[in-house]
Parts: C-alpha cells; sequence; structure tokens
C-alpha cells in the first residue's frame, strides 16, 4: 500500500462556499497543507473573497487579509515587510489570487514583489477566467475558448489569442523557486509546497484550477480535467529552482489535446483544425520544456 | 530639543523618524522625493531601525503600509498630486480596515497640463475617502503635525489614517528653522502602537472580508463614528504636546486676530502667513479683520466654523482648488456647516494660488476689501490678467 505523504491536518474546513466541484478550493487546502499553520494569506478580490464566507465567518484555520485585486505582490511585502520589523518568526506569507488578479491587473505588482525579493510565496490559481464576475476572458484565458465575452457565434470562435505565459513572466525576474501544480496530482502539489516552504526569497506557484461553471462540464469531472491537462501536455507539472528546470511528471507520451477538449463544454464548437493547430503547440511546448530541463 | 535648519520634506522625515516607524514603503515623485530619499538615508545609516520597502508604484506604497499596518506595524509613505491619486482606491481600504497610516503629502497641482506648483487639488479629491486631513503653514507645524497625526490615527477609539499636507516648494523645498523636540521627548509623548486588533499569525481570523448590507452598514458607521471623535482627541493630543514642548498650533481651527473682526477669512496651509501680515497692515488702518486657519479638514470642523460666524459678519472662504461645477471645496465645506446653525454671514469664495502661482499680500488686501464692501459674486476667480482667448493661444 502507498505511504501517504500529505500532512492530514486540515486548515481549511469544510464550510466553505465554493461550488461543487471548485479545484481553487482543493488548491487551497493542499497549499495550506504543506505550509502548517504559521501562515498568514492575502487574498485580492476573487472567487476566494467569497468562497471563504462572509464576515464574521472564515473558511481558513489561519489568518487571511483581504486586499483589491490588483495589489497581492505589494500586500505580501507588506506583510513580510512588518513581520521582520516585529521580529515575527517562522511564518510563511502566503498571496492566494486569481489568474485575472495576477497575470493582468495584478502582473505590476507581482513583479514589483518578485524584483524587490520578497520573502513569500505567490500562487496564482488558474481558472483561465474572470470566474468570480460570471465567466469573462482573462489573459490567462486559452485560445478558443468560450467565456461571455469571447462568445461563439457566427464569425466568432471563442478567444482569438492565445493564454499568457505566467511561469515566463515570472522566471524571467530568476524566482528562488517556481513551481506548476494541479490539484489531481496532490502528492506531487504538497511535495512542491513543502519545498518551497523552507526556502528564502520570492516563491511562485502556477496552480491548474478547472472551474465546472465556467468551463461547462460535470462537477464531478474536476479531477479527471486535471489529470488530462497534464498527461496531455496542455499542463505540465514541473519546477524550476534557482534556473534549473524538472519536470516532475513524466507519463510516456502525451495524450492528444483533443481527450481533454473533449471533456469541457467551452471547447465544444472547436474543429479539427482548430485542435491540430493547438496541438501542435501543445506538442512544441513539451519539447522546449524537455529541452529546457536538459539543459540543451 | 535641537534646533536645526531645514526644509518641510526634512521635517516628515525627522518626525516619521522620531516616531520610530516601523515600515516605510514609498515612490518617487516630485516634489515629494527628498523625504524618502532622507527617510532611505536615516535606514541605511542604522539611525532609523525600518524595514523601507521601495515598490514599483505609489498603488503599491500604499498596500504594502496596509498590510504592514494590519500585522501591528507602524507605517508611514509620502506622495504628491498623481501619486496620491492613483493611490485613492488604497486610502478607502486604509480607512476601511482601520489602518492607522500616516502620510505625508506635499500639495502638487494635477495633470494636465503637467505643473509642479502647489495645489490643493489632490487632497481635496481625497476628502472622502476616511482619511484624516491634516493642512500645515509652517516646516515646524509639519514636523509637529506628524507627530500629533500618529497619536491621533492610533488612539484605540479612532484607528484611521491621517494624511500630514504641506504646499510644494512654499514649505516642501524651503528652509526655516524647525525645532526638533528630543527622542526621549517623543517617546513620553508617542508610545509604541498598540498592536491589539490587527492580525495573528496562526490565530484564524480574516481582516477585510465581505458583508451584506445587514453589516455594512455598521462598518461604515463605526468609520463615521471615529471621525466624529477626532476633534475632541486632538484638542487633549495638543495640550499634552503643548506640555511637553511649550508649541500648540490650535487644534482643529486656528484663529488670528479674528475675535472682533468684521470679516475673517478662512485659509489653508502657507497662504496663511501671508495673510496674517495683511491682517496686521489692515487692523494697523483701523480695519477689523481676522484669519481663520483650517489645520484639519477632515473631519470638517464645522462646529468652529458656527461659532466663528455667531462673532463676524462676513466670510471669505480661499480655496487653493476648484472642485468644478461647484466651488473651491473649502468653501462648499463652509457653506453646508453655515446653513444649519443659527448665524448666516456673507460668504464669499475666493479661487486663489492654483498650480503654484503666489498668493500675495495684494490679493488678500483685495480679498478683505471686496469682502468690507458687501455681497460680492458667490465665487471669484482672483488673479486672472490674461483673457482665456490669449491662454487658449499662447
Amino acid at each position: 500500500m502507498a505511504k501517504l505523504t500529505i500532512p492530514a491536518p486540515e486548515l481549511m474546513r469544510a464550510g466553505h462556499s465554493a461550488c461543487p466541484g471548485c479545484a481553487p478550493a482543493l488548491a487551497m487546502r493542499l497549499m495550506l497543507k504543506g505550509l502548517g499553520p504559521r501562515t498568514v494569506v492575502s487574498v485580492p478580490a476573487c472567487c476566494w473573497t467569497v468562497i471563504d464566507t462572509p464576515y464574521p465567518t472564515t473558511a481558513l484555520g489561519v489568518a487571511m487579509l483581504d486586499n483589491p485585486i490588483e495589489s497581492t505582490g505589494a500586500s505580501i511585502s507588506g506583510l513580510r515587510a512588518a513581520a521582520d520589523a516585529l521580529g515575527i518568526q517562522d511564518l510563511n506569507i502566503l498571496g492566494f489570487a486569481g489568474d485575472g488578479g495576477t497575470a493582468d491587473i495584478g502582473l505590476q505588482a507581482l513583479s514589483g514583489m518578485l524584483e524587490r525579493r520578497t520573502d513569500a510565496i505567490y500562487a496564482m490559481y488558474d481558472n483561465e477566467a474572470y470566474m468570480n464576475t460570471g465567466v469573462q476572458r482573462s489573459g490567462s484565458t486559452p485560445l478558443g475558448a468560450w467565456t461571455t465575452t469571447t462568445p461563439v457565434e457566427d464569425g466568432a470562435r471563442g478567444k482569438a489569442e492565445p493564454k499568457k505565459d505566467i511561469m515566463g513572466i515570472v522566471l524571467a525576474h530568476r524566482p528562488v523557486y517556481a513551481a506548476t501544480v494541479n490539484p489531481s496530482f496532490p502528492e506531487d502539489f504538497v511535495r512542491k509546497v513543502e519545498k518551497a516552504r523552507v526556502l528564502r526569497g520570492p516563491r511562485f506557484f502556477h496552480i491548474f484550477a478547472p472551474c465546472p461553471p465556467g468551463w461547462r462540464y460535470a462537477s464531478d469531472r474536476t479531477i479527471e480535467i486535471g489529470k488530462r491537462a497534464t498527461d496531455c501536455g496542455i499542463f505540465p507539472l514541473y519546477e524550476v529552482e534557482e534556473g534549473r528546470y524538472h519536470v516532475t511528471r513524466k507519463g510516456g507520451a502525451l495524450r492528444p489535446v483533443s481527450e481533454y477538449f473533449q471533456a469541457q463544454g467551452r471547447f465544444s464548437h472547436l474543429g479539427p483544425e482548430d485542435v491540430a493547430r493547438v496541438q501542435a503547440q501543445v506538442t512544441a511546448d513539451w519539447e522546449r520544456l524537455l529541452r529546457l530541463e536538459n539543459g540543451t | 530639543m535641537t534646533l536645526k535648519v531645514m526644509s518641510g520634506n526634512y521635517a516628515q522625515s525627522y518626525a516619521a523618524c522620531l516616531a520610530r516607524v516601523q515600515v516605510i514603503s514609498a515612490y518617487p515623485i516630485t516634489p515629494q522625493t527628498s523625504i524618502v530619499e532622507k527617510l532611505a538615508d536615516l535606514v541605511a545609516s542604522g539611525e532609523l531601525p525600518a524595514q523601507f520597502v521601495k515598490v514599483e508604484s505609489e498603488h503599491s506604497a500604499m498596500q504594502v503600509c496596509v498590510s504592514a499596518s494590519a500585522l501591528g506595524a507602524r507605517t508611514y509613505t509620502a506622495t504628491s498630486s498623481q501619486g496620491l491619486l492613483l493611490m485613492h482606491e488604497l486610502l478607502h481600504w486604509a480607512a476601511g480596515m482601520r489602518a492607522p497610516v500616516v502620510m505625508g503629502v506635499v500639495n502638487r497641482s494635477v495633470a494636465p497640463p503637467w505643473s509642479l506648483g502647489a495645489d490643493h487639488a489632490d487632497t481635496m479629491s481625497q476628502r472622502d475617502t476616511g482619511w484624516i486631513q491634516f493642512y500645515a503653514e509652517s516646516n515646524q507645524e509639519v514636523l509637529d503635525t506628524v507627530l500629533q497625526a500618529y497619536r491621533l490615527a492610533e488612539d484605540p477609539a479612532i484607528r484611521l489614517p491621517a494624511m500630514v499636507s504641506e504646499d510644494a516648494f512654499y514649505l516642501s523645498h524651503t528652509l526655516e528653522p524647525v525645532e526638533v523636540p528630543d527622542q526621549s521627548l517623543v517617546d513620553s509623548f508617542l508610545p509604541a502602537r498598540d498592536a491589539r486588533a490587527v492580525l495573528v499569525p496562526g490565530v484564524a481570523a480574516r481582516l477585510g472580508s465581505f458583508t451584506g448590507p445587514q453589516q455594512y452598514v455598521e462598518f461604515r458607521r463605526e468609520v463615521a463614528k471615529a471621525m466624529e471623535r477626532v476633534p475632541e482627541a486632538l484638542r487633549q493630543i495638543e495640550k499634552d504636546y503643548q506640555s511637553l514642548t511649550g508649541r500648540f498650533h490650535g487644534g482643529p481651527v486656528e484663529y488670528y486676530r479674528a475675535g472682533d473682526a468684521e470679516a475673517v477669512l478662512v485659509t489653508m496651509g502657507t497662504m496663511t502667513t501671508t495673510a496674517r501680515t495683511v491682517v496686521d497692515e489692515m487692523r494697523a488702518e483701523g480695519h477689523r479683520v481676522g484669519l481663520a486657519k483650517l489645520r484639519l479638514f477632515r473631519p470638517f470642523p464645522a462646529t468652529e466654523i458656527r461659532e466663528l460666524a455667531r462673532r463676524t459678519d462676513r466670510i471669505g472662504v480661499v480655496d487653493r482648488s476648484f472642485t468644478f461645477g461647484a466651488a473651491g471645496a473649502a468653501a462648499t465645506e463652509v457653506a453646508a456647516a453655515l446653513y444649519s446653525g443659527p448665524h448666516h454671514p456673507v460668504l464669499s469664495n475666493f479661487i486663489v494660488g492654483i498650480g503654484g502661482r503666489e498668493v500675495t499680500p495684494n490679493h488678500i488686501h483685495a480679498m478683505f476689501d471686496r469682502l468690507l464692501a458687501g455681497k460680492g459674486p458667490e465665487v471669484q476667480w482672483m488673479d486672472l490678467p490674461l483673457p482665456p482667448e490669449e491662454v487658449a493661444h499662447g
């Protein structure tokens, strides 16, 4: 029998208000399992503002601070500065933000935090659109995806532009650690968080975060869709430590991206040519990632 | 007590240092820069053991202060003009989170067109954010007010952020002798921040949160009530400060020869110094004129203005900015304060000194002359020698 590597203590309570099948809820749960109770989390306007439940309740077993949508990077810099000034030791500072609040409106504050070498973890949970406001496209929405602002009609086939490469942007700042994680692979997720926890300096997580209502699939398929995303190479699992790449899951040959697309209503309008175009890009990106790992 | 010659900006820096601020965060903007350059020196030399977070925008500077304040740190930032406008969203956050951030603001005009001169449009645009607002007349008042602002902001019954404003260049870059109190004296006036009611690591709690209308109203009402406590708390704080330093700046409103005045000008900031000399001259000529300097603009000292109206029949409000579509901001506040009071003097609004244009004794004299002559237009722009078409075509 496999040994369980995930800590048992729960720092996120069952009484949250996430939608059924919400991957950002799973992501917070796993993140806090890896970080432990000595954590302060700063959360901008995003799904998690609501998931945590309204005043005077909270779903988290740690201290949580709200901040406006674009300033999570600055907020965690402020928390670290205060902890240092007040002599508060052994404190994990976590920013936990959506893709819009990170890759779009929060990019400046994120860049500032990385450049300042703030000793904190920034986690972007990527549900690939502005989900809390009702599924509007973000810079992190993938090519071809339906959203309410990238409709599928005559002459319009979902989002016309490819997804922003947040890992590339973050890595250009040379953080001490950056990794992709996916709640469908919880051991890999928590292992990376535990690894990052003991490092000092700016650390970043890109979290794959399927959203049943926004991606148009049944809420019991979140884990399966997450697995397909990684196994087809759309969302590879890797970490970059001091510039060294390490791909943490290689399941043999990549599965076709069509298996990932078929499971979601947001891609149901895509034809074989659209899928083939994405497939070519995913294959090229995967090979590029393997070359980065090999240092070639 | 040491007498030093310094700019208004250095008065800000030394006051923050004397207040033993723990976290500073700032982004450079003219004419604020020398405040944070001096603080960077004080931190680098070890004289001020604080964390200085050098950020990529004013928006982030205020976020750093708000978040650091949430963990219990005493925080300081400084900005001006466009920087203050960019902070606007976070100003609401600071007040709503009850974060006692203290900020130095160098009052500067707002673009376009670009201009660096003294102008109150930047801070007037922030008057609805829940911040306590002070306007200083001298570098000494800057230093003293920053120290008083910390006491006030951190008062457990108040817990609101406060900004201490100074006019660009007239104070920010002008050297004046300033009495700098000893550290031990400041420590006895301003103890370490009471860090209760902040986030505690390891304790499940949420600061900020969200609510429905059932509770939201109560949260806003708490901010309103805290504001109402400011004038009384400030009077006590000034009393304490006076007993330690011998200096007194007048509480919410400082009067100058206003007791028996027929006409009083309501002023803010550095124009007051010019106006004092005009009052003296006109008094010598037998005119009963005086001043009421608004030291506090938020909360607005309505009680003091009503008391002023009991004693004088003519009030002129001098504004160094203009609220488009209305009048000067101070004038509308004064009018609102008087409406519900029993005394309704003649009220005129003089718009002057915008964009750093000089406010001269002649301007002040003309305002008093117009006031004493009787009821003029409600809003009068002073000192407009250029016809508009000449401005438009150069």
